[in-house]
């Protein structure tokens, strides 16, 4: 540790808190999807055929949710559809 | 009925295999008949780390296939005489590793012994699966890195969906953190995850922190379990890891540097 280190080292400047932040959120986001149920994906690739003989969307702009309560499940759809020129 | 413990991680090299060979040896040298069974099938390591590699004959997968019998295979080490070794394959497939053949192999083993470590290999695949499978507790070892953290918790998803207990809807798999290579130093630079963060984040109770040390090293050089070198700050540390597995209140240590004066910060490296 150099002298200049010394003093440095007094504040918080390191990356800890940045990997800590980022770590909160990805793991947040991989839980949701957790608990999802197995045909999911393969019900979000058939919605996303049959959006696309209408509209040329991507992949990413479609989002597909279980939301759980106690007597009942929402399946949630979010399409985000492009631009009208 | 043995207690069996799974040491798993999801991500590799973050020390599994080290953690097996020093928690086994621990619960064994406290008297506990232990056996450690190496579950990474074709790379096969706990055996070096162990200093058993010129002993092995037979191994799991001859066991499950009926090639050999259990007392054929089991390797009893030569410090701690209640302590045996159950060796992975080092040819085989680990499709070879199946549910039936597993459960049989650790039934057999719950007979006679009161704890059962299974060493799982890094990843999520079909080995992963099995060490988890028939478990009881897991210890999830992690380091204070991002990828490390991450593959801890998708394993938790794991255990909770895919071990035998939440497939029956039996009491989940009781989980502990083991926070490995911890480098206080650099968490009061701020540069390292502290073991607040790393609680906060996978939620689940701290079994231990081990400090990086060169003695873990040099002790898997020559092929002692690092919990032997007793003086040595990383051995202590598994040994209170040990002890509050056994439901012992150790308080927790090794967390903070070691207080330089003042002048060791200036000019010390």
């Amino acid at each position: 540790m150099s002298f200049l280190d010394y003093f440095r080292s007094r504040k918080n400047t390191g990356s800890a808190n940045v990997a800590k932040e980022r770590l909160q959120i990805i793991v947040a986001h991989e839980r949701g999807k957790r608990d999802q149920p197995d045909y999911l994906p393969e019900l979000q690739r058939e919605l996303v055929a049959v959006i696309r003989k209408y509209v040329q969307i991507d992949d990413d702009q479609v989002q597909v949710e279980v939301d759980r309560n106690d007597d009942c499940s929402v399946l949630e759809l979010n399409v985000t559809l492009p631009e009208r020129r | 009925m043995a207690r069996i413990i799974v040491v798993t991680s999801g991500k590799g090299g973050v020390g599994k295999t080290t953690t097996s060979a020093s928690i086994s040896t621990g619960l064994a040298r406290r008297g506990h008949k232990t056996v450690v069974i190496d579950f990474d099938v074709g790379l096969r390591n706990l055996d070096l780390i162990m200093n058993c590699e010129r002993r092995v004959v037979y191994d799991f997968v001859n066991v499950i296939q009926g090639d050999a019998s259990l007392n054929q295979a089991l390797i009893r080490d030569k410090r701690v005489d209640t302590l045996y070794i159950l060796p992975a394959s080092q040819t085989r497939e680990k499709e070879a590793l199946t549910k039936e053949g597993v459960e049989k192999v650790i039934n057999e083993l719950s007979e006679t012994f009161d704890y059962i470590v299974c060493d799982s290999p890094a990843g999520i695949e079909h080995g992963a699966l099995m060490a988890l499978y028939y478990a009881d507790e897991a210890i999830v070892v992690t380091n204070p890195e991002v990828s490390s953290v991450r593959d801890s918790d998708r394993i938790l998803g794991i255990l909770q969906s895919k071990s035998r207990r939440a497939e029956m809807g039996q009491d989940p798999v009781k989980e502990h953190l083991l926070l490995t290579r911890y480098n206080p130093d650099r968490v009061e630079k701020g540069e390292m995850l502290s073991v607040a963060d790393v609680e906060e984040i996978l939620a689940i109770p701290l079994l231990g922190v081990i400090p990086e040390s060169q003695v873990v090293l040099n002790a898997s050089n020559q092929g002692t379990p690092v919990i032997l070198e007793d003086q040595s700050d990383a051995g202590q540390a598994y040994d209170d890891a040990v002890a509050r597995l056994l439901g012992e209140e150790r308080e927790h240590r090794f967390m903070s540097s070691q207080k330089k004066g003042f002048f060791a910060r200036m000019f010390k490296g």
